[in-house]
């Protein structure tokens, strides 16, 4: 195995020390470091190294939809964006709702090589809401699951997320829910609100998430549990796990980056490409989720990767999927809505971005600190080149980026995978 | 959708303004539409059957006119109305649309009478045959006339006047604009060259 | 312009234009020979994915008697709930050499991505998409307006119903706000969209307040579906409230034209005295309808494809 030393790197934004990596792991950080004999040397300079990122929410979409994404693709375009490790999303087709599936995508994932797949397994038989999946048999198997989420729909029956809640404390589960009460949301298409009126499109209002995040955070108070949110995107959301975390109960959050950066707004194009779910908000509550990100309330970004083929997107709005791809541009719309205007350090997007998604997600791999001794997964990111995103270049199969033709800070030049680059010059090593 | 000003408006041109020259005034004109009702009437043996068209623009008033002075001859008013042509021109696919002018025909229609049609000046014939195709849609009259208070040559169509009020001959990079009081404070006609503002 | 998508595309100016050609369509249309030769050689493609055949019927006769080619392309129970096939079907009209589109479609948005998408090069008139709007409808709704009561400048017209659902609504707020009416809806707060800070109209909640004070009124379709979910509780309860009936009709001033751009609920949202009573003018809309529609069709599609020359 090949040895590198990265030679003169920001460290998370920090020192510039030198990194050197060997079987598999970070050998030493420091300068002056003795190489090994072969040692490939990797110029730092300028660069800013990061622990290998990690997502909690990405939609893999093997098995059943091929044409949109595989375990392979998606990790290379995981790869390319710094990750490396994904939480592949259950609504896969068969649905990821038993050991068999959930093994399988794993196997995918050790296949593929690019980053590590962690499968989340369905809450619900089918995620249809009604039935517990067999969460023990998944967490037992090899894929040793631990995050269960019906994402894509909501677990909405009280009695049904209660149960789900207390059954996964056995084996220290976690339910990460998608907070969107269905009756309130009926043929919604987008964010429900003064536009909404105007374009002619059902709304979604913000209080059927909030009343289900409400609901949510009271039941696991109850039973003690473990409650992940995911891609929290209201005002009024962070203010609620904003008080609940005040009074000391058990949530964690996470927002994705578009939720980040992009308002309804864009909406009035009427191109699908900007259809997702929950709907891109309003300029309040894209400050609000930045604020709650920068503060800590919503303890982590994860991109809710969701490849669409182009006839899912090329047609009438509510014809369209809900879904944009993310992995590729995640770090840069950090940077470029979080760092660069100052509300986080690259220590904090250390930490929104690996150490937390990787101990929600319960794995010891990943998310570690940059130091001497720990699994060699790690990314070297270039924060002074601007791009601007074609959908062309995209490595995924799908091209529904809705930051198409946006021009965005930071490109990432190396992403290492225990030790081995994935990315190398900014291009997929293989 | 802003509509291009109807083809055949001529632009606004002040007597004063360089280039332009004046080559009917006001009591020209008069004597010209005087003589236009009362060959109408010779030629048609009284007013009877006779309809007056204006085409918009300037046609219109110019029709109201000569309908004026018919009345004031023979004691008998003559049916007068507007016809626009605009959606019967032969360039209608190549210019930016036009809003349409108004279609006044007069309450007994036309069949069967002769249909005296007035515009300012004709040129290349085309509005003309735009006018014929118009009214061919309308009814059938016994007998169309055309009535011009310039006409200034340049046939692209074997179509004539039945009464000129007077022959200009120019060249084609003359331009020739008629002003009348119901539209430019005055009546004239005037001919610049192209080139001149 | 270009396409015919939205009521807010119109400038006052672009508005007064094609009332006043629908003015010269109408006067046209008493004539022994109807057809007009405008659109002679252009072809209109009438591309329907809901049934609404009143409208189609209106646009039909309207390319018609301007001489167009046209062709009705129903799309409705195809394989359409796939959406691939709008572009599907815009690359075809584009192959035939369509010059004017005239999209009724369930989706809203769906005109604006026909004339936006780059699939095809005509002119799209959207027939009404979803619940977002219904230009032309609102246009001949001004018409008849126009007719009956001169200028709308400081008219004061109140639509009543559905507003939530309705892309009749949305259309003749931004179109009579154009001409300068003071407009007012009124629903029950459940059929208002929960937002209204961006339509420029009062709202109100009580019918009969606002009765008094009307010029014009513009009655919705309620459909009996929404009962079910919960938007009101019963037809009678919302004909008590919202329905105008003839001791509605009698606080009403004088000359104040009762509309209601169909079809109607009769029972429900009118009563059959008011919808066959001297202040209906719900017929007139009908034959309004395809004046407006050929001065649309005219404007959008008799001049060159060239952008604006100056004459």
């Amino acid at each position: 195995m090949t040895a590198y030393l990265i030679t003169g790197a920001s460290i998370v934004g920090g020192e510039v020390a030198d990194l050197l990596l060997d079987n598999g792991e970070i050998v030493a950080v420091g300068t002056n470091l003795s190489t090994p004999e072969g040692t490939t040397v990797i110029d730092g300079a300028g660069l800013i190294a990061l622990p290998g990122l990690v997502d909690l929410h990405t939609h893999l979409r093997e098995p059943g939809r091929e044409d949109a994404e595989t375990v392979l693709t998606g990790t290379r375009a995981a790869a390319k964006g710094g990750f490396t490790a994904v939480f592949a999303m259950a609504n896969t087709d068969p649905v990821a709702d038993t050991a068999g599936v959930v093994e399988q995508v794993w196997r995918l994932g050790r296949d593929a090589g690019y980053a590590d797949v962690y499968p989340i397994g369905a809450v619900t038989v089918g995620r249809k809401g009604t039935q517990l999946a067999e969460l023990g048999a998944m967490a037992d198997s090899a894929a040793r699951v631990r995050v269960f989420s019906d994402d894509g729909d909501c677990v909405w029956d009280a009695a049904l997320m209660r149960r789900a809640l207390e059954y996964v404390k056995a084996f220290d589960g976690v339910i990460a829910q998608h907070a969107q009460e269905p009756r309130l949301t009926q043929g919604a298409q987008m964010n429900e609100g003064a536009l909404s009126g105007v374009l002619g499109l059902t709304g979604w209002p913000s209080v059927a998430e909030e009343a289900i995040i409400a609901r949510d955070i009271l039941l696991n108070a109850h039973v003690g549990s473990k409650l992940h949110i995911c891609h929290l995107s209201t005002k009024g959301s962070v203010e609620i796990v904003r008080a609940a975390k005040k009074r000391g109960l058990e949530v964690t959050a996470e927002v994705t980056p578009h939720h980040l950066l992009l308002t309804e707004d864009l909406l009035t194009s009427y191109n699908p490409v900007f259809k997702v779910n929950p709907p891109l908000r309003t300029k309040a509550d894209v400050e609000a989720v930045r604020e709650g990100l920068a503060d800590g309330t919503i303890d982590i970004v994860a991109t809710d990767h969701a490849p669409h083929p182009v006839e899912d997107k090329d047609c009438e709005w509510s014809a369209a999927a809900f879904g944009m791809t993310g992995l590729e541009t995640a770090l840069s719309v950090v940077q470029h809505a979080m760092v660069d205007t100052k509300l986080m350090t690259w220590a904090e997007v250390a930490d929104r971005m690996s150490y937390r998604p990787a101990a929600i997600g319960q794995i010891t791999e990943h998310g570690r600190p940059l130091e001497a001794g720990v699994p060699a997964n790690l990314v070297l990111l270039d924060p002074t080149v601007e791009r601007t995103v074609v959908p062309g270049d995209s490595v995924s199969l799908s091209r529904n980026t809705p930051f198409d033709g946006m021009t965005l800070p930071g490109k990432v030049v190396a992403t290492f995978l225990r030790g081995t680059p994935t990315v190398l010059d900014g291009d997929l090593t293989r | 959708m802003s509509p291009a000003q109807s083809a055949e408006q001529p632009d606004v041109v002040q007597p004063s303004e360089r280039g332009s020259r004046e080559v009917l005034d006001a009591s020209d004109i008069s004597r010209a539409l005087t003589r236009i009702a009362h060959e109408i009437l010779e030629r048609n043996r009284g007013a009877d059957p006779v309809v007056l068209l204006g085409i918009p623009t300037r046609g219109v008033p110019l029709a109201q006119r000569v309908s004026a002075r018919i009345q004031a001859v023979e004691g008998q008013s003559v049916p007068t109305g507007s016809l626009d042509v605009t959606m019967y021109r032969d360039d209608i696919g190549l210019k930016p649309p036009r809003g349409l002018e108004h279609t006044d025909i007069p309450g007994d229609g036309i069949d069967g009478k002769v249909v005296v049609l007035v515009d300012d000046v004709l040129f290349s014939g085309r509005t003309i045959r735009a006018a014929l195709d118009a009214l061919g849609d309308i009814g059938r009259p016994r007998a169309v006339q055309l009535a011009v208070l310039v006409d200034r040559g340049h046939r692209e169509l074997p179509i004539r006047a039945d009464y000129v009020g007077k022959n200009l001959p120019t060249s084609l990079v003359e331009r020739v604009t008629v002003h009348l009081t119901e539209y430019d404070g005055e009546d004239a006609v005037l001919i610049a060259d192209k080139g001149a503002k | 312009m270009k396409h015919l998508l939205s009521a807010a595309d119109l400038s006052r100016d672009e508005a007064h234009l094609i009332l006043d050609t629908a003015e010269e369509m109408r006067s046209l249309a008493d004539r022994p020979i109807k057809k007009l030769p405008a659109l002679r050689g252009r072809t209109v493609v009438n591309l329907f994915f809901e049934d609404s055949t009143r409208t189609r019927i209106s646009f039909e006769a309207a390319a018609k008697r301007l001489s167009a080619d046209v062709i009705n392309f129903s799309a409705k129970g195809s394989s359409v709930s796939k959406g691939e096939s709008l572009k599907d079907t815009a690359l075809t009209l584009q192959a035939m050499g369509a010059d004017g589109v005239v999209c009724r479609h369930g989706s809203s948005g769906a005109p604006h991505l026909l004339a936006t998408s780059g699939w095809m090069t005509g002119s799209v008139v959207n027939a009404g998409d979803g619940t977002h709007e219904h230009p032309t409808q609102a246009l001949l709704d001004a018409f008849t307006m126009r007719r009956h009561l001169g200028s709308l400048e400081g008219r004061r017209i109140t639509i009543v119903g559905d507003v939530l659902h309705s892309r009749v609504a949305r259309s003749n707020v931004l179109l009579l706000s154009t001409l300068g009416a003071d407009v007012t809806v009124v629903a029950p707060p459940t059929l208002l969209p929960v937002d209204m800070t961006a339509w420029p109209c009062a709202t109100s909640y009580d019918l009969d307040s606002v009765l008094p004070k009307t010029d014009a009124v513009m009655m919705l379709r309620v459909q009996r579906e929404r009962m079910g979910e919960a938007f009101f509780p019963s037809a009678r309860e919302y004909t008590r409230r919202y329905g105008l009936d003839v001791h509605r009709m009698a606080q009403l001033p004088d000359d104040t034209i009762v509309m209601h751009p169909g079809p109607m609920n009769r029972g429900m949202e009118i009563s059959a005295e008011v919808a066959d009573s001297t202040r209906s003018v719900i017929v007139e809309q009908v034959t309004n309808g395809v004046a407006i529609r050929m001065a649309v069709l005219y404007l959008l599609l008799s001049g060159s494809n060239e952008e604006e020359q100056t004459a």
